[in-house]
C-alpha cells in the first residue's frame, strides 16, 4: 500500500488539503491534482527550471520538493504571480522584448527574473545571467531574456 | 521519472529521528536538491524518508571562540546571507554563489552537501581546506570529527548507521581564496580549489579532482604544482586536462594567500 499522508498548503492564497502520497512531488501534485499546469516539467531532476515556483517567498524547484513537504507552506505558482499582477511589468518586457518563442521555459523564467527584480534596484547584464543560469531556454539564446530582464530592472 | 514508492515521516525530536533511521530502508531527507533527483531517476529505492527539516535548534550560525559553528540545517542560502560568515569565513562566502543556483540554495542545506560527500562539491573542500570539525550526534551522544577524516571516498564518509550530522565548526582563517573552473556558472567543477593560510601555513584543496578533496600544504606555488596527485578523468576531461586546469587555478589563487 502507498502512504498517503494528509497536508496542508496555502496555494495562491487559497487554502488546500488533500491525501497526498508520499513520493509525489510538489509540482506533479500542483499540476494534477490542483490544475495549475503553468509549473512545467521539463527534465525533472532540478536542471532545467521549468518548474520554478515559490514556497513560504521563496524559489525553490518543484521537482525537488515532496508535495508532502510543503504541508503547512504558502505556495505561489505562475497562476498567482500572473493574477495578482506581480509580474505584470516582466510579462509585458518579455513580450516586447520577444523574449520567448516555444514559451516552454517562460513561466520558470518569469519565477527565477522576478525573483532578482524582488531583490535587487540594479543589476548588471552579468548578474542577471547568473541569477537565471539554472533556467534552461533552448529556443531564444537568452539575449532577449536578458534584455527583458535588464528593462524592467535597470529601466 | 517518478520516484519509486516509500514511506515518509518527520520527526520532531532527535530521539524520534534516531529511532527512525534505524529502522530498515531508511534515509535521510534534509533539503533534498541531491536525494529527489536521485530518487526521481530511480537511482536510490529507499523504504523510509526521515525528512528532518522539522528538528529545532540545526539551523543557527554562531561565531564564537574562533570559529564558527554552522548548523546542518542552514541553507546555502542562510549561509551565503550571513554577516558571520561574510566576516569571520571569507572563504564560504565566497564559494556559496558557485553553488548550484538560487532555487536550489534556497533549499539545499549545509549538512546534506558534506554529508552526501560529492567529490565535485564546493563545501566539502572547503571543510578541507578551513580544518573543520564535524558535529555528529546519535542515541550515544555526539562525537566530533576533523574534516580531513570524514570524507572517506566517493559518496563515502565517517558517518555509521543510526548517526546524523549536526553540524560543523569552521575556524576562521586569515586569508582565503576560492576558485573553480565550471562550463555555465552554478554546474559542478571540472576543477576547483578552496583555499586558506593559516598561522603563515597554506592549506588548499582541490575539487572535482579525485574521490575526497585533495589537501596539499605547500610552502611554495613550484611546489604546490609539482605535489599534485594524478587527478582522475571525468567523462569530458582527461587526467592531463584537470592537471593543467588545477595548475592554472593555484596561480590565479597563490597572489591572495
Amino acid at each position: 500500500m502507498e502512504q498517503t499522508l494528509t497536508t496542508t498548503m496555502t496555494v495562491n492564497g487559497s487554502q488546500v488539503t488533500r491525501a497526498i502520497p508520499a513520493r509525489q512531488h510538489l509540482v506533479d501534485f500542483l499540476r494534477e491534482e490542483l490544475g495549475l499546469t503553468g509549473s512545467h516539467i521539463g527534465c525533472e531532476h532540478g536542471v532545467c527550471g521549468a518548474c520554478t515556483i515559490r514556497v513560504n517567498g521563496e524559489v525553490v524547484r518543484g521537482c525537488l520538493m515532496l508535495a508532502v513537504q510543503a504541508n503547512g507552506c504558502r505556495v505561489d505558482t505562475i497562476e498567482g504571480l500572473s493574477d495578482s499582477k506581480e509580474l505584470e511589468r516582466l510579462q509585458k518586457a518579455f513580450h516586447e522584448k520577444n523574449a520567448l518563442q516555444c514559451g516552454f521555459c517562460t513561466p520558470g523564467m518569469l519565477m527565477a527574473a522576478q525573483d532578482l527584480v524582488r531583490a535587487r534596484k540594479k543589476a548588471t547584464r552579468e548578474e542577471i545571467r547568473a541569477h537565471i543560469s539554472g533556467n534552461y531556454c533552448r529556443c531564444t539564446g537568452y539575449q532577449a531574456i536578458v534584455d527583458a530582464i535588464d528593462e524592467v530592472i535597470n529601466g | 521519472m517518478k520516484a519509486p514508492s516509500f514511506a515518509y515521516a518527520k520527526p520532531r525530536t532527535l530521539a524520534e529521528a534516531f529511532e527512525l533511521i534505524e529502522r530498515p530502508g531508511a534515509k535521510i531527507l534534509a533539503g533534498g536538491q541531491s536525494l529527489i533527483p536521485t530518487l526521481n531517476m530511480r537511482l536510490s529505492a529507499p523504504e523510509l524518508l526521515v525528512d528532518i527539516t522539522g528538528l529545532a535548534g540545526l539551523s543557527n550560525i554562531e561565531a564564537k571562540n574562533g570559529a564558527v559553528r554552522i548548523g546542518a540545517l542552514c541553507t546555502h542560502a542562510m549561509v551565503e546571507r550571513s554577516p558571520e560568515v561574510r566576516e569571520h569565513l571569507p572563504l564560504l562566502a565566497e564559494a556559496m554563489p558557485h553553488i548550484a543556483h538560487p532555487a536550489i540554495r534556497n533549499r539545499g542545506t549545509l549538512g546534506g552537501s558534506l554529508a552526501l560527500a560529492d567529490p565535485a562539491a564546493e563545501l566539502p573542500a572547503c571543510a578541507v581546506a578551513l580544518d573543520a570539525v564535524l558535529i555528529i550526534a546519535s542515541r550515544k551522544g555526539e562525537r566530533r570529527v576533523r574534516a580531513v577524516e570524514f570524507f572517506k571516498g566517493l559518496f563515502e564518509t565517517d558517518l555509521k548507521q543510526g548517526e546524523i550530522l549536526v553540524g560543523a565548526e569552521f575556524p576562521k582563517a586569515e586569508k582565503s581564496a576560492f576558485v573553480e573552473l565550471t562550463r555555465r556558472h552554478g554546474d559542478y567543477a571540472i576543477v576547483g580549489l578552496a583555499a586558506v593560510t593559516k598561522q603563515r601555513e597554506r592549506r588548499i584543496s582541490l575539487f572535482g579532482f579525485a574521490d575526497r578533496p585533495v589537501l596539499i600544504r605547500p610552502g611554495s606555488l613550484e611546489e604546490a604544482k609539482g605535489s599534485l596527485p594524478k587527478p582522475a578523468a571525468d567523462l569530458y576531461h582527461s587526467s592531463a586536462t584537470k592537471l593543467h586546469l588545477a595548475k592554472v587555478l593555484l596561480e590565479r589563487a597563490w597572489n591572495r594567500l
